[in-house]
């Protein structure tokens, strides 16, 4: 079952490191990472995946307790979280598939972030899922590029970490 | 205005350190030149390994932090088995390294290595220091992180400019820091559960650990069996926390373990780990422990619990507290026939005779011999292989200390371990059990044991063989394939060239007299045995 821990940690040289090598000496699997800084300049925000059960999760939460970096662990429910990605697409387009590219990029809610005579570069922020499907959708007009930022949650409701 | 490295060895005065064990090179010596002029004492080691070892034996002797200080580059590297020993053995430790000049990091430069990234899947912390008015703080810090919690070694490494540079220092009074804040009492609703399911069992047994030492729970633990009624058994790293002959002591368990300490925790119906990780060598099938008894787990470290097996009621916190607040409710079970029979099996056990094998001295009879002769409070180290496990089996303990390496089984641990023992006890009797692989390692020390002037006894096994890798390649691989110590040295000539005393035995009926003439010479011995490299650790 897939899980997101979410980890506050001091933004320090290093850190990143000390947690990326706590999962692969420990043979966890990390799905997705995603990292960036907190209104807290001295504390960042790094948003794990694992697809684990429940004890190697609790097992990996108390392994990532342990280091002196790490301030806070918290593992997020599936269904109490807001949890977004960012993709960034390029596909091939030309005059005869533009408008095509386009109706799917409005229905999926996305933005064009760029336009040459023989591509367009598509922008989309949304749950996995709908990142996934809006990739599947525009893999018929071939892609040529894709950045994927990996997902960022926080939990549903006023309660914080 | 002081240097940085001035700075640095006044907060180690203020962290209690008495004794620093290193290797000096050019990144390290703003800070050796800066401990000279300190009361410090300091041992130069022979190998930065060593360092690391001296350290730990000192830390477990002392009670206090372990302290070793070397050079960049190659003097780092060498270090990283001391490191990693000490953290699988969760020894205090605080591992000082130079580095090259911080503008220049980065750069592969002369004696650079990345040390802290080396060094981080077995160490509890590690510091770069690139501001020297931070020395006081980070070695706070090292200080409070490497003995309290579960404690483990904390390396610093300061660039050769960073330890030139004139600060004004602030030494902190104390520590705050937020992603650090181990337990230390018990959970007082968990308390009331160990003590119910104490009273509610039948057949209860304690698995005690080398967290009894850690925490200084030796005198809680012997209460909590005593007035409780509950039989004991130990890992390897808990040997000597009740003596050999004490009536509730079962033995260790394990792969190389005493049949009745097996059978106790098999046959238990409520395991009390304290203190104890119970890795593959000491529980062979975790899984059946799970279903088979209910498990209390008390440990300082809340990762260990369920990690290795799965836990029923567990505590975290120091074992020494939790044991105390267990004994204010006065827990007590009715376990009188449960002792009985194992007392009978165990008793048997200990009296069996060992009998004389076909050539050479029994290493049982040799550590027999010396458990009775040497001093009751005496520190034995103990180094890795087959003379481990004799000394496991047949090495009666009373009141003193057992060192070895539980966790990593690191090949000449035990003499180093034994010279920084002896600086933290200089009037303990101090022995080293190891055979002729493992001093090979680290006899390179003698002249650190010479120059220390350190009385310390060596009973060597010599049996011209890695003995227990020649038993694993006899039973399970093609035959004995690179473990003949062809070569070795006449380790009488050794001795005599480092102007240590030595002796010989190579019959089983001149055991006792050997012994006691080691223990009573003035000074350091060594008692080379003679074991037929055929001898296993079933014999």
């Amino acid at each position: 079952m897939k899980k997101i821990i979410s980890v506050l940690v001091e933004n320090q040289a290093g850190v990143l490191n000390k947690i990326t090598g706590l999962f692969s000496r420990r043979a966890f699997n990390i799905e997705s990472l995603a990292v960036g800084v907190t209104d807290d300049k001295n504390i960042s925000r790094i948003t794990i995946i694992v697809d684990s059960g429940n004890s190697v999760v609790e097992q990996v939460e108390k392994q990532l307790n342990k280091l002196v970096d790490v301030i806070k662990v918290r593992t997020i429910e599936e269904n109490h979280m807001i949890g977004r990605e960012l993709i960034l697409i390029k596909v091939s387009a030309s005059t005869r598939t533009r408008q095509d590219i386009l109706n799917v990029c409005q229905i999926m809610g996305g933005k064009i972030d760029d336009i040459s005579p023989t591509s367009m570069t598509l922008e989309l922020s949304d749950t996995t899922e709908k990142v996934d499907l809006f990739e599947e959708l525009l893999r018929p007009f071939s892609i040529l590029e894709v950045a994927r930022t990996g997902l960022v949650a926080l939990r549903k409701g006023h309660g914080g970490d | 205005m002081v240097k940085g490295a001035q700075a640095l060895i006044e907060s180690l005065r203020r962290e209690g350190v008495t004794h620093v064990f290193g290797y000096a090179g050019a990144t390290i010596c703003e800070a050796v030149d800066a401990l000279a002029a300190s009361d410090i004492g300091y041992t130069l080691v022979r190998t930065e390994q060593n360092a690391g070892h001296m350290a730990s034996g000192y830390a477990r002797m002392s009670g206090k932090v372990g302290v070793c200080m070397v050079t960049s580059g190659p003097g780092a590297t060498n270090l990283i088995t001391g490191i990693a020993t000490a953290y699988m053995d969760s020894i205090p430790m605080v591992a000082i390294t130079g580095q090259v000049e911080s503008h220049l990091l980065g750069r592969d430069i002369f004696q650079e290595v990345d040390i802290t990234g080396a060094v981080a899947p077995f160490i509890k912390h590690s510091y770069l220091v690139k501001d020297a008015r931070e020395i006081p703080r980070v070695v706070k810090e090292a200080f409070h992180i490497a003995s309290t919690g579960r404690q483990g070694p904390v390396l610093i490494d300061i660039p050769s400019d960073v330890q030139k540079k004139e600060i004004d220092p602030v030494y902190p009074e104390s520590v705050d820091i937020r992603g650090y804040k181990p337990s230390y009492r018990g959970n007082v609703v968990q308390i009331r559960r160990v003590a119910e399911a104490i009273g509610q069992s039948k057949r209860p047994v304690i698995c005690a650990g080398g967290g009894i030492f850690s925490a200084g729970a030796r005198q809680e633990l012997k209460e909590l069996a005593e007035s409780a009624g509950i039989p004991v058994v130990t890992t390897m790293m808990g040997l000597g926390v009740l003596p050999t002959d004490h009536p509730l002591n079962m033995g260790m368990i394990g792969s190389f373990g005493n049949t009745c300490a097996n059978k106790a925790l098999a046959k238990s119906d409520l395991l009390i780990l304290a203190g104890a990780r119970v890795a593959n060598r000491a529980i062979l099938s975790p899984s059946e422990i799970g279903r088979r008894m209910r498990t209390i787990h008390m440990d300082v470290d809340p990762a260990e619990i369920g990690k290795n097996v799965s836990t029923n009621i567990p505590v975290v916190g120091d074992i020494r507290c939790i044991l105390g607040q267990v004994l204010e409710h006065k827990p007590h079970v009715d376990s009188g026939e449960w002792i009985d029979i194992l007392r009978q099996k165990r008793a048997e056990e200990l009296a069996a005779e060992i009998m004389p094998l076909k050539a050479g001295v029994h290493p049982g009879k040799v550590m027999r011999s010396l458990g009775r002769q040497m001093a009751e409070n005496a520190c034995v180290c103990v180094d890795v292989g087959q003379n481990q496990i004799w000394a496991c089996k047949y090495l009666p303990l009373r009141e003193g200390r057992f060192l070895t390496t539980g966790g990593l089984g690191t090949m000449g641990y035990a003499l180093p371990a034994a010279i920084g023992a002896k600086v933290a006890c200089p009037d303990r009797q101090t022995v080293v059990v190891c055979g002729d692989g493992g001093f090979q390692m680290a006899f390179n020390e003698l002249a650190t044991l010479v120059s220390q002037g350190s009385d310390i006894k060596i009973v060597l096994l010599e049996n011209h063989v890695l003995g227990l890798v020649n038993e694993i390649q006899k039973k399970s691989y093609s035959g004995p394939f690179g473990v003949n110590l062809d070569g070795s040295p006449d380790f009488g000539i050794l001795a005599q060239a480092y102007g240590i005393a030595f002796g010989r035995v190579d019959a089983d009926q001149d055991i006792d007299e050997a012994v006691g003439r080691m223990l009573a010479h003035q000074g350091p011995y060594i008692l080379c045995c003679g074991v037929d490299a055929d001898t296993t650790t079933g014999d």
